[in-house]
């Protein structure tokens, strides 16, 4: 069809900024403090807290629920005694043995697995294993093989983490571009070279997020195997505390360890681990 | 360059068989290919999709091992990838992405062993400049466009000063005016150092802008269909047109070939 009219061009001039109604508006404060997260969160755990009161009170049982007072109160007279201290500073020792143990040996056994492909077979293997089997399972015969001290609960964080930090480093690793791989090799790297320069940082959001679930992972199966044999070597940790206080029913003391738990987990998640995160993935933009 | 004897080649690929092995086959990606690259050669490789150029310049970056033939920089054979010549490739994940871009092009001039400490760094700065980035200078590359990434790779490739800059598509991926504008820098620095590239591309119109020397190749296997001299950048917008229109036609005349056997 040739007969189409031929429609007039169109010019328009831009309108300035003035002529809209709003084009930036301030949110007011309430609006504004309830788009940061923290203050929703620090909300919420108020009210929680006010609830937990309440049903204490209105229970008036501390056998079975202490006031949040009452635990505050047995926390801080821990604290001052210095018995919860210790106990912290005892299991973190040996959390801090286990964990890194687990992570060299899982460092180790990856740079194997992606140097050698027997070591791939080794790894995959191993860790398809035992990865599903619970650390404390291992405990009964961690006792029988390394006595009742510092080598069993050695042994089990051991294995509660080295199969998970493995796990995901060498899919780091394998998740690394070609295209990295070749820029270290154009300039002249190899082996152990390449390991260290390109493939561990390249993978280091996922070496990052195997070392949270190992961290959590041992912490939990450290807290698990103390409350079973609590005393490595005549200095009981946090899981120690917990049963030595509920044989004595002081239940307030009881929560007051879970407490300090919670609160350590919280510490090392949101502060130690977000701050790497912070200064490295977020940074280089490989996670946001 | 004057002289009237013939320079010897800088780099001298002689009756290369390229063979690769996939899950179930084994492809033979170029098939005796000769070519040869003198110094500040713009050398391209052209030929559509699978006529092998890509294996062909990861053959001769040292990444792959060639079945038959080989490869010689300066008169030494070829067997594994060094900072003498240098990748840009087409990805824009190649830069290190936890350093900044000073720091990537100072990474790549130390760990090869070219230089060290602040001689790197000015070295670094130097080439950075010559790309426009020094305001980016401590960005780290998520926060660049993709053509400032290409510009951060091509910068690296030149401040190793190697003997030759392999350049596999780097542009690509960038959208068309990008594309053209980083093709302009590319032969404005050219113009400014006379580096040795080989460049491959799929795409005529860059081939015949960026390149003095275009090797034609066909696909299934790769092999070399025609070598020509591009034209000068100065040259009459008709020539480059029917330049152009004469490496298509050798082109499209191989597809009608291959049409005609399936």
């Amino acid at each position: 069809m040739s007969d189409m009219a031929i429609r007039p061009e169109v010019v328009r001039e831009i309108s300035g900024a003035d002529e809209f109604g709003i084009v930036e508006k301030e949110f007011s404060t309430f609006e504004r403090l309830y788009n940061l997260g923290w203050v929703r969160k620090t909300g919420l755990l108020i009210l929680l807290a006010l609830l937990w009161e309440g049903y204490a009170r209105h229970l008036d049982n501390p056998l079975l629920v202490p006031t949040l007072t009452d635990t505050f109160r047995a926390w801080r007279e821990g604290m001052e005694s210095g018995v919860l201290p210790e106990r912290i500073l005892a299991s973190l020792q040996v959390l801090a043995i286990g964990f890194t143990t687990g992570v060299v040996l899982a460092g180790i056994l990856t740079v194997l697995a992606i140097t050698t492909r027997i070591g791939t077979d080794f790894l995959e293997s191993m860790t398809a294993m035992l990865n599903p089997l619970p650390a404390i399972a291992l405990l009964p015969l961690a006792l029988i093989w390394f006595g009742l001290g510092l080598g069993s609960l050695v042994f089990v964080l051991v294995h509660s983490v080295l199969w998970a930090v493995a796990l995901n480093t060498h899919a780091g690793f394998r998740g690394v571009s070609n295209t990295l791989r070749m820029v270290g090799r154009n300039y002249g790297l190899s082996g152990l070279g390449l390991v260290f320069k390109i493939l561990i940082p390249a993978a280091f959001p996922s070496i990052l997020s195997g070392l949270k679930i190992g961290w959590a992972f041992a912490w939990r199966t450290l807290i698990a195997a103390e409350l079973v044999f609590g005393v490595a070597s005549g200095k009981g940790g946090l899981g120690w505390y917990i049963f030595e206080s509920k044989n004595q029913l002081d239940i307030p003391e009881v929560f007051a360890g879970l407490l300090t738990i919670i609160m350590i987990g919280l510490l090392v998640e949101n502060v130690i681990f977000r701050t790497i995160e912070n200064r490295t993935v977020r940074r280089w933009g490989m996670q946001t | 360059m004057p002289g009237k004897t013939e320079p010897p080649p800088l780099l001298d690929v002689r009756g290369v068989t390229l063979r690769y092995k996939t899950r179930d086959h084994l492809i033979t990606a170029t098939y005796r290919v000769d070519f040869s690259i003198r110094q500040s050669d713009r050398f391209i490789l052209l030929g559509p999709s699978g006529c092998g150029k890509s294996t062909l310049l990861k053959a001769v970056g040292g990444y792959m091992a060639p079945t038959e033939g080989e490869i010689t920089l300066k008169g030494k054979r070829i067997t594994r990838p060094g900072p003498d010549r240098m990748m840009v490739f087409q990805e824009f994940d190649q830069l290190l992405p936890w350093k900044t871009v000073r720091q990537n092009v100072v990474f790549a001039l130390e760990t090869s062993g070219k230089q060290k400490g602040r001689a790197a760094d000015e070295q670094a700065m130097r080439y950075i400049e010559k790309v426009h980035l020094t305001r980016f200078a401590d960005a780290y590359p998520h926060t660049l466009s993709g053509g400032m990434k290409q510009r951060v790779a091509i910068a690296r490739g030149m401040a190793m000063e190697p003997d030759i800059l392999l350049m596999d598509e780097p542009f690509a991926a960038l959208d068309a005016l990008t594309r053209r504008r980083m093709q302009d820098e590319l032969l404005g620095l050219w113009e400014e150092t006379r580096f040795t590239v080989l460049f491959v591309t799929h795409s005529i119109p860059e081939a015949v802008k960026i390149g003095n020397r275009i090797l034609l190749m066909t696909p299934h296997p790769g092999q070399v269909k025609a070598e020509l001299n591009s034209l000068d950048p100065s040259a009459h917008p008709g020539e480059v047109a029917m330049l152009e229109q004469r490496i298509h036609d050798m082109l499209f005349a191989d597809r009608v070939e291959e049409e005609a056997h399936v």
